[in-house]
């Protein structure tokens, strides 16, 4: 390989693609061809960073200089600054919302300081389209090791004393799984990777498929080796081009590179993996419905017992992990068991990826030793919630999850910690919602996603989330009537009870976490018809405060129904009966003039 | 008259093709789910011509196929708009207020969500977390995604459309 002196690395994450890093990256191509550094300089494409909302975001290695917000006319000056002269750009580097200060290197900012990073090692740092990148940093000597050095049984022991617990839900300990798939009978067994990612605001396991490919697939024969197995299926959401395509390059270079196929690494252990195209339904993520997808039929679970470790895809003895998992698996081989439970809590071991969102100052994708607490990873990770709104929930496990009111802030990050207080670790979307979201609406937001999403396969879930979406509806309307509250807890526990897989018996937990933590504010709306976040649109109306109205007649102009009237300069008023309540005067009138009651 | 002809032969011309990359596919095991994405992929969505196309080459029932196609929210039974809007209601978008943009689209082209508008121009849907959430709320027309969204920005990035 070439050597550079100098590499910079323009993240192509799908966060900064969309604001626009493709023409970064050109320019800055253009821009040192034309400085005559071509042969000096190395442009490459890594995957995401974690700040996704700063992008585009470029560094320069070997610095680790990190420049956020980069705009194409910023290129000339980081070049000839920065390549050519050895001066860093100051301005454009990332600034500390608390401090202001800058540092020179991405790794002493808060955002990354406090971070562990395993699964996520190689994310933004290697080009994921490139083989050779992950090989030089250290990627497939686990293979090797497995292969050569260690037996069957040593893997599994390795994986199960590392204390690996799944990353897609529900945190089986994976070695345990491997064991039972190893034990079963059967010539022919399978190992499956479960890249459904059904959470609908998260995307840590596309980052890791887009920013680091080949991790999943040595992880993946690395399983194969353990249980016996031969071939291997990723089953991957179609909604994920760049994922798709990224895999499909790392397969078709492993392949070539003899890292895959027939007699890998010289030795007689042969192992392939397909990809399946997941169709965008919810329930598929669930490992008996996912494989029935695989087998081209209906995504409908099934019940387990059996369970797929002994009648899998085409009822063969097969294991399914998820991404994030698998991306653990290199690392626990290279270094160890002990090691890796050296990280993370007593009961939980290693790091977690958290896709945080919401209305968090620094949305994006983190890696935290488990056992870090809520209140760490918002305020010093992620910067603390904007606007100086006030904190209410932070919502983790997805629409199997719930909501955590500001009193358990000081609580660790664990499986089991996290099931006492009524949610779940999930997959690891992380939103925040401030004072503005209203309770009641997220558990309506949750509901109306499993509700479309259940399969239908079982009453309880169909028909009795119906149900209580029904009475959430009626309750945000207006409508709620006393004992909705009791009716709903009713619903909820029966529910999960007897609904046949996972989606039904966690699709109540949104709705109890919120009873359970915001009573008052499902009281607010059934008694006093009122809700205190101004989100429920039956219950508030929008009017202008004379006094503070200046007349500057931009809410005007943004009204899409013409329903503000005024003389310049004079108070103006909302016609209730045009107003269809978009908010937009709300948003833009710049002195604070309008209320939602 | 000519446009109707020529659709005509467009769509005639996407069935054959169709039907040739379903060859591959003959008496595969588990192949109906991918012989439909790329079904999908090649005549924007699925008609019944090719759902019965797809049937007779894997053998199995039309309704199979079809209870297939409506299981998975990813396919299609209508044609889609020439630009297709899909708006993320993930969580992060969605508390970032993405259901006012939606609201505001539908205002603005006055359909819903699953339509198309008369003109064939722009169908409208909803989608989960596009790995955009640091510019929640987001959208995305065709390819390119548009974040940091109000929902008074929405007109102007439809005009751009025009
Ligand atoms: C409704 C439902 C949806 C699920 N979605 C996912 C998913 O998107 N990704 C995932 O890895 N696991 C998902 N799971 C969990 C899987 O069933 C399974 O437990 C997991 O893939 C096992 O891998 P792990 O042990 O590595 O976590 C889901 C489970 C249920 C019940
Ligand atoms: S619980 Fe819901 S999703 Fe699961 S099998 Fe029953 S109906 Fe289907
Ligand atoms: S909420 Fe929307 S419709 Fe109502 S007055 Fe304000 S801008 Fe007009
Ligand atoms: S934007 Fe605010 S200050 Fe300006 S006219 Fe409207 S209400 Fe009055
Ligand atoms: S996509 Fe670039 S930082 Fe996340
Ligand atoms: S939730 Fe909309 S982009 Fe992630």
């Amino acid at each position: 390989m070439e050597i550079y002196r100098a590499h910079v690395l323009v993240c192509k994450g799908t966060g900064c693609v969309a604001s626009g890093s493709e023409p970064i990256m050109e320019a800055f191509e253009k821009e040192i061809e034309k400085k005559g550094l071509s042969k000096e300089v190395k442009v490459v494409q890594t995957g995401c960073l974690g700040l996704c909302e700063l992008g585009p975001n470029v560094l320069i290695y070997p610095e680790g200089s990190y420049y956020c917000t980069v705009k194409a006319e910023d290129v000339p000056e980081i070049v000839e600054e920065h390549l050519l002269k050895g001066r860093i750009v100051e301005r454009l580097l990332y600034k500390e919302r608390d401090t202001k200060e800058r540092y020179r290197s991405l790794m002493d900012i808060d955002f990354y300081k406090r971070q562990k990073r395993i699964a996520l090692r190689h994310c933004g740092l290697i080009n994921p389209e490139i083989i050779e990148e992950y090989i030089a940093n250290d990627g497939y000597r686990a293979l090797a090791k497995a292969l050569t050095e260690m037996t069957p049984q040593q893997v599994i022991d390795e994986v199960k004393q590392s204390g690996l617990r799944g990353r897609g839900g529900g945190g089986f300990s994976t070695g345990t799984k491997w064991q039972f798939a190893a034990n079963a009978q059967g010539d022919i067994k399978y190992v499956v990777c479960n890249a459904d990612e059904g959470d609908p605001g998260a995307f840590m396991d596309r980052s890791i498929l887009e920013g680091d490919p080949h991790t999943v697939l040595e992880a993946m024969e690395i399983a194969g080796y353990a249980i016996g197995a031969s071939e291997g299926y990723i089953y991957v959401r179609a909604e994920y081009p760049i994922a798709v395509k990224r895999l499909e390059i790392a397969i078709e270079q492993a392949r070539n590179h003899g890292l895959l196929g027939k007699n890998i690494l010289g030795t007689d252990f042969s192992f392939d993996i397909f990809i399946r195209l997941g169709s965008g339904a919810f329930v598929c993520g669930e490992e008996t419905a996912l494989l029935a997808s695989v087998e081209g039929r209906r995504g409908e679970p099934r019940p387990r017992p059996p369970f797929p470790a002994n009648k899998g895809l085409w009822d063969k003895p097969t294991i399914i992990n998820n991404v994030e998992t698998y991306a653990n698996v290199p690392e626990i081989i290279l270094k160890g068991a002990e090691w890796f439970s050296s990280i993370g809590s007593e009961k939980s071991k290693g790091t977690k990826v958290f896709a945080v969102g919401g209305k968090i100052n620094h949305t994006g994708l983190i890696e935290i030793p488990m056992g870090t607490t809520l209140k760490e990873v918002i305020y010093d990770i992620c910067g603390g919630i904007p606007n100086n709104k006030k904190f209410k929930a932070v919502q983790t496990g997805g629409p199997s999850g719930g909501c955590l009111p500001a009193s358990l802030l000081d609580m660790p990050i664990e499986y089991d910690t996290l099931i006492q207080a009524g949610s779940m670790m999930g997959s690891g979307g992380m939103i925040v919602m401030d004072e503005d979201n209203c309770m009641v609406d997220i558990a309506k937001f949750f509901l109306t996603f499993t509700q479309e999403e259940s399969c239908g396969k079982c009453p309880p879930c169909r028909i009795g989330t119906k149900r209580m979406l029904e009475i959430l509806e009626r309750i945000s309307n207006g409508e709620g009537k006393e004992g909705d509250i009791e009716l709903l807890e009713n619903l909820a526990n029966s529910i999960k009870a007897s609904a046949l897989c996972g989606l039904g018996q966690t699709a109540p937990n949104p709705v109890l976490s919120t009873i359970r933590y915001f009573r008052d504010e499902y009281e607010a709306h059934i008694k006093d018809k009122k809700c205190p976040a101004g989100a429920c649109k039956a219950l508030v109306h929008y009017e202008i405060i004379a006094d503070k109205c200046k007349g500057c007649g931009m809410c005007l102009k943004v009204c899409p129904t013409q329903a503000i009237s005024g003389e310049r300069r004079q108070p103006h008023k909302i016609d209730a009966e045009k107003c269809i309540k978009c908010n937009s005067c709300f948003d833009r009138c710049p002195f604070g003039a309008i209320v939602k009651i | 008259m000519a446009v109707a002809l020529n659709q005509q032969q467009e769509f005639t011309a996407k069935l054959k093709q169709i039907e040739e990359m379903l060859k591959k596919y003959k008496g595969q095991k588990g192949a109906l789910l991918q012989a439909l994405q790329e079904a999908q992929n090649i005549m924007g969505y699925l008609p019944i011509e090719v759902q019965e196309m797809v049937a007779e080459t894997l053998d199995i029932t039309l309704s199979e196929v079809y209870s297939t196609i409506t299981f998975y929210s990813f396919f299609s039974l209508k044609p889609k708009g020439k630009y297709q809007i899909r708006t993320c209601l993930g969580t992060a978008c969605y508390v970032r207020g993405a259901e006012k943009i939606l609201d505001r689209l539908k205002t603005e082209l006055g359909i819903e969500v699953g339509d198309t508008t008369d003109d064939g121009k722009f169908s409208l849907n909803a989608c989960r977390c596009i790995g955009a959430c640091g510019l929640a709320p987001a959208i995305i027309i065709n390819d390119e995604v548009y974040g940091r969204l109000t929902p008074d920005k929405i007109p102007d990035i439809l005009k751009k459309f025009e």
